[in-house]
């Protein structure tokens, strides 16, 4: 058996086999990326958005927040919290944080100036507004 | 040991040890968060306790594949290490740098953090995983070329076997991918596409050789077995990791704002994922079973064949669960993701550093093996931290099926907050779960504190 399937046959198919897959995935890459401005949204990646962008990450939200799905697990899902919520709730929301009700998960307060908060809402739209084949199945993301 | 400079190992597996205890600890904050919500709020929010948790996790076990890399390879290539001297100070490089990091994140606000390390100037912050400064990347930089360099030219001076030469390319690929860390565009889904290049192709790619080779390895000391059979076996494995796993990045894309294809290309491949992982149990038994020597670290053989199972369970069952998109399409984000995240590190990272630790540190300390009671003691370890890993994935598995109902696919859904308040029982039951698994991990540690009354011979 061994002289049939011998080692440097097995090392010659993972080097074949991983070069192929990898140029494959370097194909498909180019190609989501030749077609992503028809789902992307990117039509309304403003520099609001830039900067909105910039304090989602600078305050860490992915730490208790999805988005899109991804992130950590402890608080809603905000790619779509937009359309589930409205900007004047959300921005009266990050500002009146923390709840302090006992007990209850506790969001900071980030102190985010008006600027901040404006951009950071134009950043959460224009996630709300990327095509995700139709996910979350709902409102409640 | 063979060669002197095996001895470097000694410092990155304590490191990583105090590292992992390190990474418990935050782990048992944030389970109690789940539960009591405000616990250690202000103080330690849970977006910082989990950014030192998740932070911890991959630098100890990046000091576990380091450790093992710098004991393996001068015994695989018949020569000393390159420059230990380098080996030494990369140690205490990364220390420093990932203490200094972890303190940031607990005692400056994450903002405060960015603007002060320079995030204006290259803005890589804020992103899971990735949640370091700047000049903490960097030096992930430096420390992954100094280990890489290190490791490279020892090989080629040397005897050049399967197990170095998978081993090294997987280190590359992981310097690779590491740069996608620096890539973090304004665009949305592109930073998603990106961002997976370092997450999926390290944990679910090149992370896979290193597994393979440092199983493979230790495999090959305890069992005698010879080294063509563990070494095409090596090749096969990592061969079918990277076939599938690969195009199997595209089970992260199916909501994020790319092209449908990936929904088919993802389930399909991602489907396939699990089958180097089954491999790799029925190698690790048909290894043992197949042995020419009983070896006295029997501990060691416990810890391989454990790897083998937890990690197939894990990484291949648990990954399956959730990779078809019509079902993921309702699981995206839920507690059935945090189960398989947990299980599969545990399985295939945790516990092969382990394994590897527990075949070499008795070596390093000049004996073949652990006593009789030392080597019970990381018996009941092990059996501790995997049933209680189990325990934990079981838990969070009925929490995300339980979460996925109630808030996508009933026809009344609730909101994310109320459901988590249903799933309470499931959170109480996962901290008493890893209290159990924080025991078994003191245990591991008081086994190296036992005193050895007769040593076997070297």
């Amino acid at each position: 058996m061994s002289a049939i399937f011998t080692k440097s046959m097995a090392r010659n198919v993972f080097f074949g086999g991983s070069v192929f897959f990898f140029l494959l995935f370097l194909v498909l890459t180019f190609d989501s990326m030749r077609v992503l401005h028809t789902r992307d949204n990117s039509q309304n990646l403003t520099v609001n958005v830039e900067h909105g962008k910039k304090v989602w990450e600078t305050n860490n939200c992915i730490g208790c927040h999805t988005l899109l799905g991804e992130g950590a697990y402890f608080a809603p899902e905000l790619g779509n919290v937009y359309k589930r919520r409205g900007p004047a709730f959300i921005k009266a929301w990050i500002q009146g944080m923390p709840t302090d009700v006992p007990g209850r998960r506790q969001m900071p307060q980030f102190n985010l100036t008006d600027k901040e908060l404006d951009d950071l809402i134009e950043f959460l739209k224009y996630t709300s507004e990327i095509n995700t084949n139709n996910w979350p199945p709902n409102t409640e993301g | 040991m063979k060669y002197a400079s095996q001895a470097v190992a000694k410092p990155y597996f304590i490191a990583a040890i105090g590292l992992f205890l390190g990474q418990i600890l935050f782990g048992l904050i944030m389970g109690m968060q789940y539960v009591v919500g405000d616990f250690l709020f202000p103080a330690i929010p849970f977006n910082v306790a989990r950014m030192v948790h998740t932070n911890l996790l991959i630098v100890w076990l990046l000091f576990g594949f380091m450790g093992a890399s710098y004991y393996l390879v001068p015994e695989e290539s018949e020569t000393e290490l390159f420059s230990p001297k380098l080996a030494i100070i990369t140690f205490w490089v990364f220390l420093v740098a990932g203490a200094l990091t972890i303190l940031g994140y607990l005692l400056v606000p994450y903002a405060s953090l960015a603007k002060w390390t320079g995030n204006d100037m290259l803005n890589t912050m804020g992103r899971e995983f990735l949640e370091q400064p700047l000049p903490t990347k960097i030096g992930i930089v430096l420390v992954a070329l100094s280990w890489l360099v290190n490791i490279v030219m020892t090989v080629l001076k040397g005897r050049k076997t399967a197990i170095s030469l998978v081993l090294s390319l997987g280190m590359l690929g992981l310097a690779v991918f590491w740069l996608f860390s620096f890539y973090n565009p304004a665009n949305l889904v592109k930073d998603k596409f990106y961002w997976w290049w370092v997450v999926h192709l390290w944990v679910e790619g090149v992370w896979e050789l290193i597994l393979g080779a440092m199983l493979a390895f230790v495999l090959i000391k305890v069992t005698g077995v010879d080294r063509e059979v563990i070494e095409k076996w090596l090749y096969v494995i990592i061969t079918m990791t990277l076939i599938t796993g690969i195009i199997g990045t595209g089970h992260h894309y199916f909501f994020i704002g790319l092209p449908p294809y990936w929904l088919w290309l993802g389930s399909i491949f991602g489907a396939l994922e699990p089958i180097p992982f089954l491999m790799m149990t029925i190698f690790a038994f048909n290894m043992v079973n197949k042995r020419r020597r009983d070896h006295p670290n029997k501990a060691a053989v416990l810890w391989a064949l454990g790897t083998s199972v937890v990690a197939f369970v894990g990484a291949g069952l648990w990954g399956f669960l959730h990779t078809l998109a019509p079902i993921n399409y309702y699981t995206h984000g839920t507690q059935l993701t945090a189960a398989h995240g947990h299980l599969a590190f545990y399985g295939a990272y945790a516990l092969v550093v382990l394994t590897m630790i527990s075949y070499a540190m008795p070596i390093l300390r000049g004996r073949a093996a652990n006593s009789e009671k030392a080597q019970v003691m990381e018996m009941w370890s092990f059996w501790l931290m995997t049933i209680s890993m189990f325990g934990i994935a079981l838990l969070l598995t009925a929490a995300g099926i339980v979460q996925a109902y109630l808030q996508r696919v009933s026809a009344t859904p609730m909101s994310f907050m109320a459901v988590q308040d249903q799933l309470a029982i499931f959170y109480w039951s996962r901290e008493a779960a890893g209290l159990v698994f924080l025991i078994g991990l003191l245990l591991y540690i008081w086994s190296f504190f036992i005193k050895e009354k007769e040593s076997a011979l070297v």
